[in-house]
């Protein structure tokens, strides 16, 4: 078994941060004009964190976590902002040391020494803007350091290769010094691994059902055992007994392997359940973002009050419910001050002129960011909306749309 | 609204609470194609023994995994697929699918909601268009102008305003939300008494959703219309429904008042549907996923369906008597029913307790899995091994 880095080391405050992106913008360049897609956002990850990015569909998540991975080609154009990550030196799937697949490629590349020092167990290494890679750094970046889980599951995999030749092909590309007797019982371990058994090594994806294509998927995600791994909407086009499984599946590997997750849905009351941190995305930007439990208790932008409660729920009185009335808006003109004022149920003044600023809801909550001008004590000085006046705000809302 | 009056007098709307359309032992096999012409045929046995009621006025779910036989349930009750053996009535005569003008009144009267929004329009038509075309196959408006009148007054009735905006629009002009609208529209146009709407929010965006399942409701209650709503989605069946029937690959397996089944499932596979649904309330009860129970799994290939009850393979509480024949429906109290061996086989059980020691039943079934798992360690969820 694999020896997890993290699991065991408590006091290394320095290094627990993983990621840190800075006012990271895209756009995308179409013919009928620019598409801010993604604007001035910033987060940190943790290591081992569960971070959640919801919003509807269009409101920038996917391009974001892509912008993160280098993975967006023309016409997307990332036209600011830094992504830092944050190295360190670990043990590589075998167990020999792995000075960080990055400073190696980067000693390489610029011919200095950085390999040769002694590098400790787990020591942190500078951190790299992967925005600024080359093309070399940024190879053994991803995949080692950081790998996806696209989106669907029926097309993610190819049709005519085997699932393991499919998890033995990232091996041959990045681990070229093993041979192909380790790659095969790191592929068996790997299917071992996500829950699927070993004689499937040889099916093909159309053999598979689509929960353990996804879990393929997976298994090819973790070959490297990365630090971080991005989930596009894994678990969408699956049946929720299915879904549930996969995310149980996860969290446990998490836990096993401690790497972290970059988890995108639109589903909010799943990612409520799965993700420690959430961030919830509108229009390119930040609109919230929380731990779990201080969202689910208490949204304080009027757009997670609606998203949250977009949901009906399985307890409680079955109330009339009516999601947030309007659609999102056109990326090419996004609307003046708070993008979120023409759908807002307790819109005033400012929101039209002033652009919010994620800052904390309430002293007594610092973890709580909103970017919200309720929220600001300069223009309401009573303090962050209640959830009775997000929901009477709703109801008069959903009123005034059915009397149309 | 003058639609509604003008409706009325064509066929006489039908008093709330009265049954529509009703299904009776519905069977649906579907060819294989095969090579070898000696070997037994085979078949997809997609839904086994399905009946059920639709009552005007009143939303019946239809839940269950995909694969369960949801769609082609709603296909058999359009029309789209002939059942293989059992009837259909509508307003108590046996409907006959074979051709002609009962054909044509009885797809008139039930129509389809598909849930594609994105696939169920042409994209080569305008919204005008795609409108009017059920509006004149019906026979309801004849001239332009009344095409046009009619065509603004659906339109208005989906909420789709300012109309004039819409009508000379082509669907990929449109958001998902409003497409479906369009969809819904353009069922409404046949004046049907019954709304198949399958899966009519599951492709839409989280926020949409409810804007879309609120629409329903009102025209439902505008219209006294019959409607069967399929769904994965078992937090929004409660919501929308009245009854819901849980399917299991192909076998009714439970059904009854909507929040009786959310709030007090009875059958294993309903218990199951329940605790994998996202349900954040659970942050307050401690925290983290809640571990599925053990036996778990996918839904058998339906060619060579498991004997007897098809969820035996995956139910915790699996008796020999479950691989034998599927039990009869027993009777829980107030329209709450169940096909399950754990509360009897017919007859009544108003306390819905189980009638055989369930305890037990689980405690020895997870020792020979364990014990089987022992054996064959990291077995998969492996198809066809039933």
């Amino acid at each position: 078994m694999i020896q997890s880095p993290v699991a065991n080391n408590p006091d290394r405050a320095q290094t627990d941060l993983l990621l840190s992106v800075n006012n990271v913008s895209v756009d995308y360049l179409a013919g009928s004009g620019v598409v801010h897609a993604v604007n001035d956002v910033s987060f940190t990850l943790k290591r081992g964190e569960i971070l959640g990015l919801a919003g509807e569909s269009g409101c920038g998540k996917s391009t974001l976590a892509y912008a993160v991975a280098r993975m967006l080609r023309p016409p997307a154009y990332i036209t600011g902002g830094q992504v830092l990550y944050y190295p360190r030196s670990r043990l590589d799937e075998k167990g020999s040391r792995l000075a960080s697949s990055l400073s190696l490629a980067r000693s390489k590349q610029h011919g200095g020494n950085g390999a040769r020092r002694p590098i400790a167990d787990d020591e942190a290494l500078e951190p790299v803007d992967v925005l600024q890679m080359g093309a070399e750094e940024l190879r053994s970046f991803r995949w080692s350091e950081l790998s996806i889980v696209f989106q669907s599951a029926m097309n993610a995999l190819n049709p005519v290769m085997n699932i393991g030749r499919q998890i033995t092909d990232v091996l041959r590309a990045h681990r070229p010094q093993m041979g192909p007797d380790e790659r095969k019982q790191r592929a068996l371990e790997l299917l071992r691994l996500v829950g699927i058994a070993p004689d499937r090594i040889t099916s093909y994806p159309h053999q598979l059902s689509g929960g353990m294509r996804q879990r393929a998927i997976i298994a090819i995600a973790l070959a490297l055992n990365p630090e971080l791994i991005i989930m596009d909407e894994p678990t969408t086009a699956l049946d929720v007994v299915v879904q549930r499984e996969i995310l149980t599946e996860i969290i446990r590997l998490r836990e096993e392997f401690g790497f972290s997750v970059i988890f995108i849905t639109h589903d909010l009351s799943l990612l409520l359940e799965l993700a420690d941190k959430v961030a919830i995305m509108y229009a390119g930007r930040i609109v919230e973002k929380a731990a779990n439990r201080d969202l689910y208790r208490h949204p304080r932008h009027p757009y997670s009050y609606g998203l949250l409660h977009s949901f009906p729920s399985l307890h409680g009185p079955r109330t009339k419910a009516g999601g947030i009335p309007g659609s999102p808006p056109d990326l090419r003109a996004i609307p003046s001050g708070c993008p979120f004022h023409p759908r807002c149920p307790l819109v005033f003044s400012p929101c039209s002129e002033v652009r919010p600023e994620l800052a904390p809801s309430t002293a007594a909550t610092p973890q709580q960011l909103v970017a919200c001008h309720l929220s600001n004590p300069t223009y309401r000085p009573e303090g962050p909306p209640t959830q009775e006046e997000l929901g009477e705000g709703y109801r008069a809302l959903l009123e005034r749309s059915q009397l149309r | 609204m003058s639609v509604t009056a003008q409706h009325a007098r064509q066929s006489e709307a039908p008093r709330e609470g009265e049954a529509v359309l009703e299904a009776e032992h519905l069977r649906k096999v579907f060819p294989v194609n095969q090579f070898n012409p000696f070997a037994a045929r085979l078949g997809v046995h997609a839904v086994e023994d399905a009946s059920f009621t639709l009552y005007a006025g009143r939303v019946t779910a239809l839940v269950g995994e995909s694969g369960s036989g949801k769609t082609t349930i709603a296909r058999m009750l359009a029309g789209v697929y002939p059942p293989t053996s059992g009837t259909i009535r509508l307003h108590g005569k046996p409907v006959n699918l074979k051709g002609g003008r009962e054909r044509h009144e009885f797809r008139r009267q039930v129509q389809l909601v598909f849930q594609d929004p994105f696939g169920s329009l042409n994209p080569v038509h305008t919204i005008r268009y795609i409108l009017s075309r059920p509006l004149r196959v019906f026979g309801h408006a004849r001239s332009g102008a009344e095409v046009s009148d009619r065509v603004m007054a659906l339109l208005q009735r989906v909420s789709l305003v300012p109309v004039d905006q819409f009508i000379q629009k082509y669907p990929h002009q449109l958001s998902g939300g409003q497409r479906q609208r369009v969809s819904i529209a353009r069922a409404l146009a046949a004046q049907p008494e019954v709304l198949l709407a399958d899966e009519p929010v599951s492709m839409l965006d989280v926020s949409i959703r409810l804007q879309i399942l609120n629409l329903l409701l009102r025209l439902k209650e505008e219209e006294h219309l019959a409607l069967l709503y399929i769904t994965h989605d078992i937090a929004s069946a409660r919501y929308f429904a009245d009854e819901t029937l849980v399917m299991y690959a192909g076998q009714m397996v439970e059904g009854g008042p909507g929040e009786e089944i959310t709030q007090n499932p009875k059958h294993p596979y309903t218990q199951l549907l329940l605790s994998a649904a996202p349900d954040p309330d659970r942050l307050e009860e401690g925290g983290g996923l809640r571990k599925l129970p053990e036996r778990r799994g996918e839904i058998p290939s339906l060619i060579h369906p498991p004997s007897g009850c098809r969820f035996h393979p995956r139910c915790p509480y699996a008796m020999e008597v479950c691989k034998q024949r599927f039990p009869k429906t027993t009777d829980l109290g107030n329209g709450h029913w169940t096909n399950c061996y754990l509360y009897g086989d017919g007859g009544t059980n108003l306390s819905g307790t189980p009638v055989v020691d369930a305890a037990a039943i689980r405690a020895t079934n997870m020792t020979a899995t364990a014990a089987k798992e022992g054996d064959n360690s990291g077995n998969g969820t492996g198809e066809g091994k039933v």
